[in-house]
């Protein structure tokens, strides 16, 4: 295989805010759940003559804590501004977005990644995080024979954030982990359900081809590369599982391409889900000019440091700091911990049983301390993990109970718990008759019985199977 | 007596005294647009029940003692103005079917205020125009002759107050457009600081310069309907948050010591015809006799501000026509009349890629320097004092052969809206039977200064009084 190829990839990602309201007007803005087209509009997102845009203050606000959560840069002075183009499912003929001074910019997201069996990690560059409005939706339908174009203005004037991505990224695997990342953050600061197939997060990766440089190389000092001739955008993943085999059966078109002599052409191109390649949509050799320029109807913001402190305040412990925290603090391995941060809510659950765990912890007496010392925090995690814990069926403190039951029935060795039994059915021999008649009352009142003689060391559940199992033997040998 | 010819203060006065009820007046008005309007072409739409309901429902309110400051007045509205389930057309037949779902701003606070709305006044289609030629319907006849045009853009707006179709009338001020028609109907007009008045629900023309007036027989009248538009409006970002004085109440202050600017750009401008010149004389003697004190100021960048108006204006006009794609209402665009077309290609092109530099952003640049001077001059003076119009009305078709001079009819009202400061057209006199107006401009914000100055002159000049000789229309068109 030809290795004198790099692939160049950066992301472009729209995520749409979960606020309560649209981003310049008061609608209601749940595009996805809205049950019937066109019954979230008013005179704003529907672009009708008069009308002006009035900024969500809220969506700002959650843009520029994405931003500090990306390590953006925050500008003290930004603008919205227009960009014109005609489309059916754009109502005022223009879409008020960022241009040149977008809210965040110069951020990055370091992004751990495996090739060849070997760990490294990518530090991905974020250009710029702006805030911009969603457009409505088309619906292609065939009405009285009759093919037609229908639009839904529900997700007009939702507010979109856009994530705009250095070329940094090598690889589909690497896009992929920094999408995983990135999907995280977000959910973290629950700004944002992030939901790729109910297209609250949309994906465009960009994907050139560049002859790996050499020492007479006219790229741009600091590349490991020369300056791509052509860039692809891919449009129209709808789901995570698609984003990297979209992205390698791009790289595997190119590099043929490009071995057989030929450019490959600058282009969008779609990707088709059901055959699993792209396909050319339009030509971007002529870039559209969308003629920028400020949005006239909004001032310009300008922000106080403080105000931007009070944001960053409002951003909670993020994943990777978690994970680190989670690792030194609690003695887990990467791999453990890496689960386990994997959402706030089971991040925060896992915490919440090792402090159930402490509390239990007795005050006086050592004759359980080896037990409860079996519930540290890494066999928690394990637990936790192995057993794939629903924590939102059960309460921490519950959890940790049941699993210090579990494991007082462990801390018995075998010959112990058969000689209990045996003790309680000689004991109890009318019971045992009881019980081979049905009663099943009978087989409770020996669980009572074995759990007198071992002192509560056995959990009820574990004796009732125990004294069940050792009946029904004796009843065969007899 | 044609109770119509009646200020908005006696009309009060009277119905107060039950002289007449709100249903007699807007009769009366009725009746007048019946007989002059077949000539006079000001109205496109009139709401004959509408109307009629509003009126009785002013009688039984003020019946019952409610005090509102408009109640039982009747109002024209620009067609630019969005007024709920009554059409508006913004003198377009692009959307000469379109029936709104909401109110302006501004129509919902002179409706609270008790205003009668009769209905929507011709005007140069989308406000472009200073002759009310521009109109995609006819042209709008200027009731002191009929052989010339009243004035745009809000052409309709001044001839349904000058001829007694209603006692007040709204309109919209990006270049002259309210004072210009003032000026040609022997009206008081009044261009806001940009921001005081909300533009929400107006259909707009320059984002950035569109300012919300309105048109009445005398300052008392403009004065009291300004203390009902003006005001911070949560749905425009762009109104400002500052207290609205009761601008009625600075009328008849003395203005001795005020100091009154003539900059000296305008005065030694070439087109200026001498009975402007002598009107303007005598209105400055009043004003001296009143203990005004006259200094010369320069507007030093008085010359470029056609070439800067008509950059940045055409490029928002472009940008705001840009939502009639026919999709949502309206026909296509091959509707637009050519003076729209004209500013949509010429908007299109000084915000095109490779053109935007060297055009709209220079423009902008410029804007702040015409900004300055007023800012500069103000430091200097209270006010500063031009002719309304350099000529006075002229013929109809004697400008629609060249653009160009068409737009320098603009040439002394466009650079108050560069700068966003407010101006005020008082009548000044008449030549050959044909009014002539007198122009004033003031701090943002500091328009009672305006009304003051104003106000002074015309109790010493009453020109509101001579009505025009509308018998002559009747009779020879009879």
């Amino acid at each position: 295989m030809n290795n004198n190829y790099t692939t160049i990839i950066g992301l472009e990602i729209h995520v749409e805010l979960k606020t309560l309201s649209k981003m310049f007007c008061a609608c209601k803005n749940d595009p996805f759940f809205a049950g019937k087209p066109n019954i979230y509009t008013c005179p704003v997102c529907l672009g009708l003559p008069g009308a002006l845009p009035v900024p969500n203050r809220k969506a700002i606000d959650w843009t520029i804590k994405l931003g500090l959560a990306l390590g953006c840069e925050i500008p003290l002075v930004s603008k919205f501004d227009r960009k014109h183009y005609f489309y059916p499912d754009l109502p005022k003929g223009y879409q008020v977005s960022q241009y040149d001074m977008p809210f965040c910019k110069n951020g990055f997201l370091e992004v751990e990644n495996t090739m060849n069996q070997t760990s490294y990690n990518r530090m991905v560059r974020i250009r710029r995080v702006h805030l911009e409005e969603d457009t409505g939706k088309l619906l292609h339908a065939v009405i009285e024979g009759k093919k037609r174009t229908l639009v839904d203005f529900n997700r007009s004037g939702v507010p979109l954030v856009e994530i705009v991505t250095e070329p940094d990224i090598r690889s589909g695997s690497e896009a992929t982990a920094f999408l995983k990342k990135i999907h995280r953050i977000i959910r973290y600061l629950c700004i944002s359900d992030a939901d790729m197939e109910k297209g609250s997060m949309r994906i465009e990766p960009s994907i050139s081809m560049c002859r790996k440089s050499d020492a007479t190389s006219k790229s741009r000092p600091g590349l490991d590369y020369m300056i791509p001739a052509y860039r692809v955008e891919i449009k129209n993943i709808n789901s995570f599982r698609f984003v990297r085999k979209a992205i390698d059966y791009e790289i595997k078109r190119q590099r043929e391409l490009l071995y057989r002599g030929e450019t490959p052409e600058q282009e969008t191109r779609g990707w088709n889900e059901g055959k699993g390649i792209t396909v050319s949509q339009r030509s971007k050799e002529e870039a559209a000019d969308y003629r920028y320029f400020p949005e006239p109807d909004i001032p310009p913001l300008r922000w106080q440091q403080s105000t931007i402190k009070t944001i960053q305040s409002t951003i909670p412990e993020l994943p990777d700091a978690k994970k680190k925290r989670f690792m030194e603090t609690y003695d887990l391995s990467d791999y453990d911990a890496e689960i386990l941060v994997e959402t706030s809510q089971l991040a925060d659950y896992f915490e919440e049983c090792t402090r159930a765990a402490q509390k239990l912890m007795p005050d006086t007496g050592n004759q359980d301390i080896k037990q409860y010392q079996e519930i540290n925090p890494k066999s928690l995690a394990n637990w936790i993990i192995n057993r794939k814990i629903n924590f939102e069926e059960i309460l921490p403190a519950r959890l940790v109970t049941q699993i210090v039951q579990t494991k007082k029935t462990s801390s018995i060795d075998k010959g112990e718990l058969e000689k209990i039994v045996a003790q309680v059915l000689v004991a109890n021999s009318k019971a045992v008759e009881d019980y081979k008649k049905g009663k099943e009352q009978a087989l409770m009142f020996l669980v009572g019985q074995g759990m007198r003689t071992s002192k509560g060391k056995i959990s009820p559940e574990s004796l009732k199977k125990l004294i069940a199992d050792s009946i029904i033997r004796r009843k065969e040998q007899e | 007596m044609d109770i119509c010819s009646l200020t908005i203060r006696q009309a009060k006065e009277a119905l107060d005294r039950k002289e007449f009820s709100a249903i007699e007046l807007v009769e009366a008005c009725l009746e007048n647009s019946t007989k002059y309007d077949g000539i006079l072409k000001a109205l496109l739409t009139v709401d004959v029940d509408g109307a009629r309901q509003e009126a009785s429902a002013a009688d039984r309110l003020r019946a019952q003692g409610v005090s509102k400051p408009l109640l039982g007045i009747p109002f024209v509205l620009k067609d630019l103005y969005t007024t709920k389930g009554l059409r508006t057309t913004a003198g377009s037949k692009i959307i000469d079917n379109y029936t709104p779902p909401f109110d302006a701003t501004v129509v919902v606070r002179l409706k609270n205020a008790g205003a009668v709305i009769l209905g929507k006044a011709n005007q140069d289609a989308w406000g472009h125009g200073s002759s009310g030629e521009n109109s995609d319907y006819f042209p709008t006849k200027n009731p002191y002759d009929t052989s010339r045009v009243p004035g745009g853009s809000s052409s309709g707006s001044a001839v349904a107050v000058a001829s007694g179709m209603c006692l007040a009338a709204t309109g919209t001020d990006t270049g002259s457009s309210v004072r210009l028609p003032a000026s040609f109907c022997n009206l008081v007009g009044i261009k806001p600081t940009y921001g005081r008045v909300s533009r929400y629900g107006i259909i707009a023309m320059a984002s950035s310069f569109d300012t919300i007036g309105h048109m009445t027989k005398t300052i008392w009248d403009n004065a009291l309907v300004y203390e009902i538009t003006a005001g911070k409006d949560p749905l425009d970002a762009s109104s400002v948050d500052r207290s609205v004085p009761r601008y009625t109440q600075a009328l008849g202050k003395a203005i001795s010591g005020v100091k009154i600017g003539l900059p000296k750009e305008y005065f030694s401008s070439k087109g200026i015809d001498s009975s402007v010149f002598t009107a303007t004389k005598d209105a400055i003697k009043e004003l001296e006799a009143l203990g005004a004190m006259f200094v010369e100021v320069s507007l030093p960048h008085t010359d470029v501000a056609m070439a800067c108006y008509y950059i940045l204006v055409p490029a928002e006009i472009s940008s705001n026509l840009a939502r009639f794609d026919g999709v949502r209402y309206g026909h296509g665009r091959e509707v637009f009349g050519e003076e729209a077309k004209r500013r949509i290609m010429i908007g299109a092109h000084v915000l095109s890629s490779g053109y935007y530099d060297a055009y709209y952003k220079r423009a902008a640049k410029v804007r702040t320097l015409i900004k300055n001077d007023f800012e500069e001059a103000f430091q200097r003076v209270d006010v500063i004092l031009t002719p309304s119009s350099p000529t006075p009305p002229f013929k109809i078709g004697e400008k629609t052969q060249d653009p160009l001079a068409m737009y320098l009819s603009d040439i002394f009202m466009c650079p108050v809206n560069i700068a966003g400061a407010p101006a005020l057209s008082v009548p000044c006199g008449f030549v050959n039977g044909l009014p002539l107006g007198l122009q004033l401009m003031g701090p943002q914000f500091r328009e009672e200064l305006l009304y003051q100055v104003a106000y002074a002159y015309e109790r010493e000049a009453p020109w509101y009084k001579t009505r025009p000789d509308l018998k002559k229309i009747e009779k020879t068109h009879e």
